[in-house]
């Protein structure tokens, strides 16, 4: 979807800043989320790292960019609880009415209760398979090929950024069969496609404002690409 | 005093909110949050990628493994940490500087690298520097010479890309541990 967080070439956000001594975790309710986050994976409701993906994609624009890091999984787990019925929206509302009257350390003495039952599933064989696959048809392209990208974006999730839309490129590896993200995020299936890794110059992306001598390396999927 | 602005305010409450009713479910317990702080504030970080590069500095057997198929190269280090099925690690020379980025979300090589710091995540890093490179680099305090070509790694799969920065000079005359001292995060994403 051509959403807020497809950022590869936006113009006008600035320097990038830097921390010194940056810790893992700022706060701990980053921590918290992450936890939450492998806690929800443990149980199979997170569906699969691409649907959990498209969830971060649909959150508010403005929240995106303002929430951060954690703060966006955060929306993202609420979406994929709320969408598969294991916890409603209106369940955390209530729970953070409730909570908001006590201060800090009120709140966590109430949230460290122990576990109520130590066993958890381990994480579903979709998660240690990760997503290379064995079988496919063989690859259209070899390392070499030119080749043109999709002129159009999609509704749904897809991994082929904005920028490298409508582009030329050449293909400068070749990785096998990958689960294709823009059919897993949506419950279609995993249909393995080809994955190359395509190099397009700056000036074919950017045009005369491209830097010279620069390119940009994408993995992109073989239904975004056509030969040139 | 709570400097926090509002909103941030709100997302913290909504994570303690969605941590207690996970804790009510008995899915989640205070430890494992203890846990995850302590698996990438100690086990898993930068360390783990700065013992592949100082390897690769001084073993070139090793370097031409890692180069040709990094998953395969970095099996024996047994790291953990998630998020590398596949490693390619792209190799700084006299002629090429390589960055990292993933302009769609915030991929990064975790079992490596630990998490990303803040920087790689917010939107003035993921937005620029596939636009211009050399001027972000030069921003952050790297100047490439115009002589050398700047690739730069957009993560849009499952892919996770290492910088295998160039070995300073003097380097292998250092134990190995101070090799791996030499290694920097930046470095390895490819902005120092």
């Amino acid at each position: 979807m051509d959403g807020i967080h497809d950022l590869g070439g936006k113009q006008g956000f600035g320097k990038v800043v830097r921390e010194r001594q940056e810790p893992a975790f700022h706060e701990r309710w980053e921590a918290s989320v992450h936890a939450s986050m492998v806690a929800i994976a443990v149980q199979g409701w997170l569906g699969n790292i691409d649907r959990f993906r498209h969830a971060i994609e649909r959150i508010d624009p403005a929240a995106y960019l303002t929430h951060t890091y954690y703060g966006r999984w955060l929306a993202g787990l609420e979406t994929l609880l709320e969408e598969s019925g294991k916890l409603t929206g209106g369940e955390i509302d209530a729970r953070v009415r409730k909570m908001s009257n006590l201060d800090q350390q009120e709140r966590l003495t109430r949230a460290a209760r122990p576990r109520l039952y130590f066993e958890t599933k381990p994480l579903s064989e979709d998660a240690i398979r990760g997503a290379q696959r064995e079988t496919h048809a063989p690859p259209r392209f070899v390392v070499g090929d030119t080749v043109r990208t999709s002129r159009h974006g999609s509704d749904g999730h897809t991994r082929l950024p904005a920028y490298a839309r409508d582009k030329i490129g050449r293909i400068v590896a070749s990785h096998g069969a990958w689960v294709f993200p823009d059919t897993n995020a949506h419950g279609l299936g995993e249909q393995p496609c080809s994955l190359y890794t395509v190099a397009f110059e700056g000036s074919e992306l950017w045009g005369g404002a491209g830097e010279s001598d620069a390119e940009v390396c994408i993995d992109l999927f073989e239904p975004y690409l056509k030969r040139a | 005093m709570d400097d926090t602005p509002t909103d941030m305010r709100q997302v913290r409450l909504r994570a303690e909110a969605l941590e207690s009713l996970l804790v009510e479910r008995g899915l989640l317990m205070e430890s494992d949050i203890d846990q995850v702080i302590a698996q990438f504030e100690q086990r898993v970080g930068p360390v783990n990628g700065a013992k592949v590069v100082a390897r690769a500095w001084t073993d070139a057997e090793f370097k031409l493994r890692l180069l040709a198929d990094g998953t395969d190269a970095i099996r024996e280090f047994r790291f953990s940490g998630g998020q590398v099925e596949r490693l390619v690690v792209v190799e700084n020379t006299h002629v090429e500087h390589n960055v990292v980025v993933c302009t769609l979300c915030s991929c990064y090589p975790w079992a490596l690298l630990g998490l990303p710091p803040r920087w790689y995540k917010d939107p003035a890093y993921r937005s620029r520097i596939v636009r211009e490179p050399r001027s972000v680099l030069a921003e952050m305090g790297l100047e490439v010479p115009a002589s050398k070509r700047i690739r730069v790694w957009d993560s849009s799969a499952e892919i996770r890309y290492m910088v295998l920065p160039q070995r300073p000079d003097g380097a292998e005359a250092l134990s190995e541990k101070e090799r791996e001292a030499l290694v920097t995060r930046d470095a390895m994403i490819g902005v120092a």
